[in-house]
């Protein structure tokens, strides 16, 4: 890959990818790569998302469950848009 | 079936009980705290000896007891270390850790201070350690298999680089190494909430998973719900892991489960600080996921390697057992160079592979096991912290 990816994603089932670049600013077109075979997509950002933070694929909503690694993460507690931001202040865990 | 790890050697020192260390420490080992100022003193006195410091061992009782006697004896059985000097305040508890040291066949003094004093036991333990120096210090490195070694992994400040890169490293390297014949050590019971159902698959078979979900269940109901008072979000993920971007225990565990790779099987479990007992593979052991307690526990188990993935960038070490720390994240690479062994950022710009960063961890674990000193010995981290059960009487 000559281009250096900007968000990391698991797997294709997953709704939320990794940023894996410092500094990325809103409006930056990102290269995306699923890890599970290279594949890539863009995607524009949507905020300034610190390295190792998570940002939406998709619009998600309230109630809606978020994957990574294919798998229930936790529950997504206020509404994302696509390309956003997603940590504490709108996705917990189920268990507690 | 032969592969390109078969004929990896080594050059460790071959220990009375055929175990191989890749370190050759005198230890002088306190049997509880108020014997650390005297084991201090040795150290002191004896050049090439090393003190073990610790807060524990007056007044604990049962299962806690156990523990601590576990953890003494484990620590001194080590194969990286080559004898050891026992100091406690009473003869009792004193005898019991140095014959439990000497089934291993090493060399074993021991020195209880009651009735005679800190300058005499001094007196008496130094000219003991100084002729353990002497003998240790001739002792020659030799040809060993790779298989020989037994490797542990524990993770820390995790952060969603560590799933995405340096856990999948530790899991390649097992993947790569267990079926050659080396012995593994996972656990950080806690840490597996949220990936439970997939950890328990990974059982060598049903029983051993049923055995091992019935330990973590035992830990939430035991330990998690009797005490908890608020909402746990708090302490898991940790603050560093939320900083880092984990956001809930599932992504966390998820993470964390990388660690033992993709086809990787664990086929016992064991006791906190228990050496294992049904032949070479990966096992489970019922730990703490505080770094330093969890490395001590796996060190006490008999690993003499310890492999730690890292994100946000724990600085962890320990007395005895040479920690290899591995990140992913540039961030880490960057602002914390002196604590990283093994730069797998690479696999984040994908000019790494997975393979790739197995292969370099397992080129750093021959290097480490042949003598080289890791960040964390360089940087004189020796962090020993035994673990507690319950208060003591």
């Amino acid at each position: 890959m000559t281009e250096i990816p900007h968000l990391l994603v698991h797997e294709h089932d997953d709704n939320v990818g990794v940023v894996v670049v410092e500094g990325l600013t809103a409006g930056t077109d990102m290269l995306c790569c699923v890890t599970h075979d290279n594949s890539t997509f863009r995607l524009t950002a949507g905020a300034d998302v610190p390295i190792g933070h998570k940002i939406a694929l998709k619009d998600l909503k309230e109630g809606d469950t978020a994957i990574k690694y294919g798998e229930d993460i936790g529950k997504v507690i206020a509404d994302i848009p696509k390309g956003a931001h997603v940590h504490t202040h709108n996705c917990k865990t189920k268990r507690w | 079936m032969a592969s390109k790890y078969s004929n990896m050697t080594v050059k460790g020192y071959r220990r009375e009980n055929g175990r191989v260390g890749v370190r050759n420490h005198v230890v002088i080992l306190p049997v509880d705290d108020i014997s650390n100022a005297a084991c201090e003193a040795v150290a002191n006195n004896v050049k090439g000896t090393l003190a073990i410091p610790h807060a524990y061992g007056r007044l604990q009782f049962g299962e806690d007891l156990e523990l601590h006697f576990r953890t003494m004896i484990g620590t001194g059985s080590n194969p990286n270390v080559a004898a050891v000097v026992v100091i406690g305040i009473e003869p009792g508890w004193t005898k019991r850790i140095a014959d439990g040291i000497r089934k291993t066949g090493k060399q074993v003094a021991e020195f209880s201070i009651e009735q005679k004093g800190d300058f005499e036991t001094i007196r008496a333990a130094s000219w003991a350690a100084k002729e353990f120096v002497h003998w240790a210090t001739e002792l020659q490195r030799e040809e060993c298999s790779i298989s020989e070694l037994w490797v542990s992994t524990k993770c820390g400040e995790s952060d969603t680089t560590t799933g995405l890169g340096s856990c999948p490293t530790v899991g390649n390297m097992y993947d790569k190494l267990l079926p050659e014949g080396i012995t593994g050590f996972f656990g950080e019971t806690s840490e597996i909430t949220g990936a439970e159902h997939i950890c328990q698959k990974r059982a060598i078979n049903e029983e051993v998973g049923e055995r091992w979900y019935k330990m973590w269940k035992a830990y939430q109901d035991d330990v998690i719900f009797a005490h908890q008072t608020d909402d746990l979000s708090d302490s898991q993920p940790t603050k560093g892991n939320i900083e880092g971007g984990l956001t809930t225990i599932e992504e966390k565990a998820l993470g964390n489960l990388e660690k033992i790779g993709r086809t990787s099987q664990f086929i016992d479990i064991l006791e906190p600080a228990e050496a294992p007992g049904a032949g070479n593979g990966l096992y489970f052991m019922d730990s703490s996921s505080a770094a330093a307690e969890c490395v001590t526990l796996m060190a006490a188990g008999g690993a003499v390697i310890h492999t730690f993935p890292t994100g946000q960038g724990n600085v962890v070490g320990n007395p005895i057992v040479p920690v290899i720390k591995i990140t992913a994240n540039p961030r880490t690479v960057r602002t914390m160079a002196e604590h990283v062994d093994v730069d797998v950022s690479g696999i984040l710009r994908r000019e790494m592979t997975i393979d790739e960063a197995g292969d370099a961890l397992i080129e750093m674990i021959c290097r480490t096991a042949n003598g080289r000193n890791t960040a964390a010995e360089a940087l004189g981290h020796r962090e020993f912290s035994m673990t507690k059960l319950y208060r003591s009487a």
